[in-house]
C-alpha cells in the first residue's frame, strides 16, 4: 500500500516534471526539470528493488550529464522567437515520433503474452539480505564478460575519437609551459647587481 | 529507569526510530559545524601567533566557546537581500540544494560497528551520486545571482568540482578492489587487523590523491579560486547575505567534515581500533584494540586538522594549475595505482592475501 502510494506520487511528479521539460520557455527551467524527471525515476526504480540503477541513473545522469548541459545552456543568449521559428514547419515530425513511441509502449504492454514478457507483474519482494548490486555484477562479469568488456572498448574508442575530432591546433597560440615554470631557478629571474654604495647628501 | 525507556524506544514504529536517529545525527553535525567554523579560527590564529577569537563566553567559561552561536544569530537578524532581476525560486532554492546532498551522505556511513542508518549494499555509489549533486546548488546559485561575478565563481567551481570528481571516483574504486564491496560496513570491517592492515598502507598513493581531491571538492585553500576578492568577490555566494549565506557556510563545512569521515572510513578503517590483535604487551586488549565510535572521532578530528593546517599553510592555487594537477597529475596517479593492484591481487599481496579472496 505504501509502496503503492509512493509510486503515484512520483509518477505524477515524474509526469509534471516531463511536461515542464517541453513546456516551460526557459531552457534552464527545462534543464532543471529534467534533473527532476531523472530523480523521480530513480525513486520509482528503487521502489522495484533496482537500487544499483537507480544510483547510477542518479550518479551518470544528474550528477555528470546534466550538469555538462546545464554549463552550456546557461552560457547560450537564446533566442526564443528565432528558435520558434521551424516550429509549425517541423510540427508534423514530432506528432510522427510521439505517435511511434506511444505506439512502441502500448505494444510491450498488450504484446505480453505473445513474447513471454510479463510486464503487469508486480516485482517479487527480495529477502533483507538480497544485493541487487551484487547478482548484477556477478552476471555482469561472468555470463555477460565478453559483451561488457566489448562495451567499455567501443566507449573508449568514442571517448578518444570525440577528443581526436574536436582538438584544434591553431597555429601562433600562446601556452604556459608548466614543466618550465616548475624548473625555473632563482638565478633565471633574478639578477643581482652590485653597486657602489652612494654618499649621502 | 533504562528498563522502560528500551521498551518505549523498540515499542516505536521503525520509522519514528529512523527519524529520531536522523534528527540526532543532523543536530550534532551542525553543532559540529559550529564548533568547527571556531576550532578552524583558532588554529589558524594560534599558527599565527595570534589568539583567535577569544570574547564570546557562554557561563563565563572558555573564552570563544560562544563566538559561532554568536555569528548564526547575527546572521540570523539580518535581511536577506534579493538582487534585482534574479530568478526568485531558483535563488532561494540554491543554497538549500546544497546543503541536502552534505547531509543526506551520512545515511550510509558507519559510526560505530553497530550504528549505522542504512546498510545499503550500493553504499559506495551511493556517496558518489550525492556528493555530484553538490555542485548543483553552486550552479545554480550563480546563475540565480543575475550577477557576472557569481556567475564566474560558479562556473569555477564546478568546473573545479567536476574535475576532481573523476579522480576520488578512481581512488574509491581502488579501495572496491581492495575489500571487495561496496557496503561502507563492510568495507570497514574487511580493514580489521591492526594499523597496519588499512588500507591507507597498501593504497597510499590512492589515499593521497582522496583527500587533495577532497580538498578540492571542498573548495578549500590551496584550492579555494572560487573566491577571489580582487576577481571575482566572493565567488557564486556574493549576492547571498544573511542566513541564506550562513546555509552555504554550513554547507561547505559539513562537507569538510564529510570527506575527512570518508577518509577515515576508506583508508583509515573507520571505527577500528590501531592495535587489534598486536600481542604485544597485550595492547590489542586494551580499549587500543578494540572498535568503538572514539576511534572514528580521532581520526576525523585529525583529518579535519589536515585542512586547517593546509589552509594556514599553502599559498593559492593558479586556476590552470588546479586543473592541471587534477586532470594530469592525480588521474594517472590513480591509474597506475589500479595497474598495480591489479598485480597484487594476482600474487595475493597486501589485502588480497586475507582469505576471503582466495
Amino acid at each position: 500500500m505504501l509502496v503503492q502510494t509512493l509510486f503515484y506520487l512520483f509518477s505524477v511528479i515524474l509526469v509534471i516534471a516531463a511536461l515542464a521539460v517541453i513546456t516551460s520557455r526557459n531552457p534552464v527551467y527545462s534543464a532543471l526539470a529534467l534533473v527532476m524527471c531523472f530523480v523521480t525515476s530513480a525513486a520509482i526504480w528503487l521502489l522495484i528493488e533496482a537500487e544499483f540503477l537507480a544510483v547510477v541513473l542518479v550518479l551518470v545522469y544528474v550528477g555528470a550529464v546534466m550538469v555538462l548541459f546545464l554549463f552550456v545552456v546557461m552560457m547560450l543568449d537564446i533566442n526564443l522567437a528565432e528558435l520558434r521559428q521551424g516550429f509549425t514547419r517541423f510540427a508534423w515530425l514530432g506528432w510522427v515520433t510521439a505517435l511511434a513511441v506511444i505506439v512502441e509502449i502500448a505494444g510491450v504492454i498488450w504484446a505480453k503474452g505473445g513474447m513471454g514478457i510479463d510486464v503487469d507483474r508486480a516485482a517479487t519482494p527480495h529477502a533483507a539480505d538480497y544485493s541487487n548490486t551484487l547478482e548484477l555484477g556477478r552476471i555482469l562479469y561472468t555470463q555477460y564478460a565478453y559483451p561488457l568488456e566489448l562495451a567499455a572498448m567501443l566507449l573508449l574508442v568514442a571517448i578518444v575519437a570525440a577528443i581526436a575530432l574536436t582538438m584544434r591546433h591553431r597555429a601562433g597560440l600562446k601556452k604556459q609551459d608548466v614543466d618550465a615554470q616548475v624548473a625555473v631557478k632563482s638565478a633565471d629571474r633574478l639578477r643581482m647587481v652590485k653597486m657602489d654604495a652612494e654618499k649621502r647628501p | 529507569m533504562p528498563q522502560t525507556f528500551n521498551t518505549h524506544w523498540t515499542a516505536l514504529p521503525e520509522y519514528a526510530r529512523s527519524t529520531v536517529w536522523i534528527l540526532l545525527i543532523t543536530v550534532t553535525l551542525i553543532i559540529c559545524v559550529a564548533m568547527l567554523t571556531l576550532w578552524e579560527r583558532k588554529v589558524i590564529g594560534w599558527m599565527q601567533l595570534r589568539r583567535g577569537p577569544n570574547r564570546v563566553r557562554i557561563f563565563g567559561l572558555l573564552p570563544g566557546i560562544g563566538q559561532p552561536f554568536a555569528d548564526v544569530f547575527k546572521l540570523l537578524m539580518k535581511e536577506v537581500i534579493v538582487p534585482a532581476k534574479s530568478n526568485k525560486f531558483l535563488f532561494h532554492l540554491a543554497p538549500m540544494i546544497t546543503l541536502v546532498p552534505a547531509f543526506a551522505a551520512w545515511a550510509v556511513i558507519p559510526l560505530s560497528p553497530d550504528l549505522v542508518l542504512s546498510k545499503a549494499d550500493a553504499g559506495l555509489l551511493y556517496l558518489l551520486s550525492l556528493t555530484s549533486m553538490g555542485v548543483y546548488g553552486v550552479i545554480i546559485a550563480g546563475w540565480a545571482s543575475n550577477s557576472k561575478y557569481a556567475f564566474l565563481g560558479a562556473m569555477r567551481s564546478a568546473a573545479q568540482m567536476v574535475a576532481y570528481e573523476i579522480a576520488m571516483g578512481f581512488a574509491l574504486v581502488g579501495v572496491l578492489m581492495a575489500t571487495g564491496s561496496m557496503n561502507l560496513g563492510t568495507i570497514v570491517r574487511t580493514q580489521g587487523g591492526g594499523f597496519l592492515s588499512w588500507n591507507w598502507f597498501w593504497l597510499f598513493p590512492l589515499f593521497a590523491v582522496y583527500f587533495i581531491s577532497g580538498v578540492a571538492e571542498t573548495n578549500r585553500a590551496p584550492f579555494d579560486v572560487a573566491e577571489g576578492e580582487s576577481e571575482i568577490v566572493a565567488g557564486f555566494h556574493v549576492e547571498y547575505s544573511g542566513i541564506a549565506f550562513a546555509l552555504f557556510f554550513l554547507a561547505e563545512y559539513a562537507n569538510m567534515i564529510l570527506i575527512a569521515t570518508l577518509t577515515a572510513v576508506f583508508f583509515f578503517g573507520g571505527w577500528q581500533g590501531p592495535a587489534e590483535g598486536y600481542a604485544l604487551l597485550g595492547l590489542g586488549n586494551t580499549f587500543l584494540g578494540a572498535p568503538s565510535f572514539g576511534w572514528l572521532l580521532l581520526k576525523v578530528f585529525c583529518l579535519l586538522f589536515l585542512f586547517l593546517w593546509f589552509r594556514a599553510t599553502f599559498p593559492r592555487y593558479r586556476y590552470d594549475q588546479i586543473m592541471r594537477l587534477g586532470w594530469k597529475a592525480l588521474i594517472p596517479v590513480t591509474l597506475v595505482w589500479l595497474g598495480l593492484e591489479m598485480v597484487m591481487s594476482a600474487y595475493h599481496v597486501g589485502p588480497w592475501s586475507r582469505a576471503w579472496f582466495n
